[in-house]
């Protein structure tokens, strides 16, 4: 396998990446392909956007798991004054949580809530990888 | 100790512009500053306490009482979005109940339309030190589109239609008709909504509020003080304020703040909701409006979209007389946010100085409420019940 070193070191220096240093293992995985999701080992809750300090029960024993990368979606608005269009959604991911996202490499006029969708991780601006979702064919 | 009586309005004034390329956004608080005052009676020289939001140059009421030369007791304010207004009056209410302040000034002012701001439309950018910003930022999304995701959840939930969001600008443009100073006067109709261009599917161009440079600002005095002034008094009765989270991921779509905010609000003030004569609710996308009606308990979870149908909301036609200035929707939305305005509204009612043909008979009990940032990526949302004396 090859690995992109590049890329690797693209997240490294993401400005969205730096001031967060315990975020570090969620961002590394995302840039090797794989979309995790924390999880509290103390009351086995998944949670979103990722912290290491569970938020519902405040044990900082939260473990990455690697997500099933499937969900449906919850809601969608379509931003039809930009070129061209694209739809920002909610997906409800398999795993409980809902996350803000964009819908990629869709027809929009098939988009509808409850559509079943798989994550799609890209790189963005400044280097990280971000879960994009696209319809589950 | 509860805010019951704790404080009145004294002062409420609105800034005529709705375009101000000629103005710093600090001229602007001050006139707004000075309008208010000068509509309570009162001096800079009264004033002991101020409370801004980040709209002020420098973002803290610390910079801008230099600028306008306030001797000061007490300093607050924050950024609550477009519900800071409202936040502050509860807040201001405190500091007076508490001995620290007598006088207390409120100003929000700004002048996106000037600086050629899209708010609804264009990207939004956090930066990264903000909680959520590593995973939102770059997903071009945009207020609009939020607000069209809000939408379309409450339409699948509750089966609410894009005919019914078009109530909501209907009814508003109603009242501004009657605004010489509204930002849009046309009066609309359910098709004309309807037929405006998709800004964010399903959210038309007419479910959306104005762009407008402008502000304004609020007096809020001790009782003995609004006593001693020539106006006619302007009591807060009730008060709420709730912050609504995302509870890592759980997220709850359909509801507003105001499902927080209203209940203890209506509980000090010892009133319901059909004793409120007329309702300022902060209008920045129509389905907010719907959301917040229902959360305020005018009607049932999920029965708002039939509620504003057919001009409920059109004071002197329906049950609810709401944002009687043309509100968000036509009047005025100056510096993107709401709350000012909605507050500047409820007092005009109750004192009897709303514009004739939207007057609400013998409006004895108003609330002002909205919402602040955004839901789903952070909202606080506030609640005032005002009483005239």
């Amino acid at each position: 396998m090859i690995v992109d070193t590049g890329s690797a070191a693209a997240w490294e220096s993401d400005p969205y990446v730096v001031p967060w240093p315990e975020m570090r293992p969620f961002w590394a995985a995302a840039a090797e392909g794989r979309f995790m999701m924390p999880r509290c080992i103390a009351c086995q809750k998944y949670h979103w956007h990722p912290r290491p300090l569970c938020p519902f029960c405040r044990s900082s024993d939260i473990e990455l798991v690697e997500s099933r990368g499937q969900g449906t979606i919850y809601s969608y608005g379509i931003a039809c004054t930009w070129t061209p269009p694209h739809a920002v959604a909610f997906v409800e991911t398999h795993e409980g949580p809902v996350i803000l996202t964009k819908i990629v490499d869709c027809d929009l006029a098939e988009l509808r809530i409850g559509l079943p969708v798989r994550v799609k991780l890209m790189p963005v601006t400044g280097g990280r990888s971000l879960p994009f979702f696209t319809p589950h064919r | 100790m509860d805010l019951r009586g704790a404080a009145y309005v004294v002062g409420a004034y609105e800034h005529p512009t709705r375009h101000a390329p000629d103005k710093s956004v600090a001229l602007l608080h001050m006139e707004c500053a000075r309008g208010a005052l000068e509509d309570a009676g009162l001096g800079f020289e009264d004033v002991d306490g101020y409370f801004c939001g980040v709209d002020a140059p420098g973002g803290t009421a610390v910079y801008m009482a230099d600028y306008l030369n306030l001797n000061l007791r007490h300093v607050g304010g924050g950024e609550l979005g477009g519900s800071g207004p409202i936040g502050f009056v509860g807040h201001a209410a405190a500091a007076i109940a508490m001995g620290k302040c007598n006088v207390a000034l409120i100003t929000m002012a700004g002048r996106p339309r000037a600086e050629g701001q899209r708010i609804g439309t264009e990207r939004q950018t956090f930066t990264p030190d903000f909680p959520f910003a590593p995973w939102d930022e770059h997903f071009d999304w945009t207020i609009s589109t939020l607000y069209a995701n809000y939408a379309r959840r409450h339409m699948h939930e509750f089966g609410t239609t894009s005919e019914q969001l078009a109530w909501v600008k209907v009814s508003a443009s109603h009242h501004a008709q009657y605004n010489p100073l509204a930002r849009l006067r046309q009066v609309f109709t359910v098709d004309d909504v309807l037929n405006s261009p998709m800004v964010s599917d399903p959210l038309h161009r007419g479910d959306c509020c104005v762009i407008t440079d402008g502000g304004g600002a609020l007096v809020i005095a001790k009782p003995e003080i609004a006593r001693s002034l020539n106006r006619p008094r302007v009591k807060l009765r009730g008060f709420g304020e709730y912050n609504k989270v995302n509870n890592g991921g759980m997220i709850d779509m359909v509801h507003s703040g105001a499902a927080g905010s209203g209940p203890p609000a209506f509980a000090m003030a010892e009133v319901t909701p059909s004793d409120i004569r007329y309702a300022s609710i902060y209008d920045n996308f129509t389905p907010m409006v719907i959301m917040q009606i229902e959360d305020l308990g005018f009607c049932e979870k999920g029965e708002g979209g039939r509620f504003v149908m057919d001009g409920n909301l059109i004071s002197g036609v329906g049950r609810l007389p709401w944002n009687t200035d043309g509100g968000g929707m036509c009047n005025n939305h100056p510096m993107n946010r709401g709350g000012m305005t909605k507050m500047i509204e409820a007092v005009r009612q109750l004192r009897g100085e709303a514009h004739p043909k939207v007057q609400v008979g013998d409006c004895s009990i108003a609330l002002a409420s909205g919402p602040g940032l955004i839901n789903g990526v952070g909202h606080f949302h506030s609640t005032a019940i005002l009483e005239r004396e």
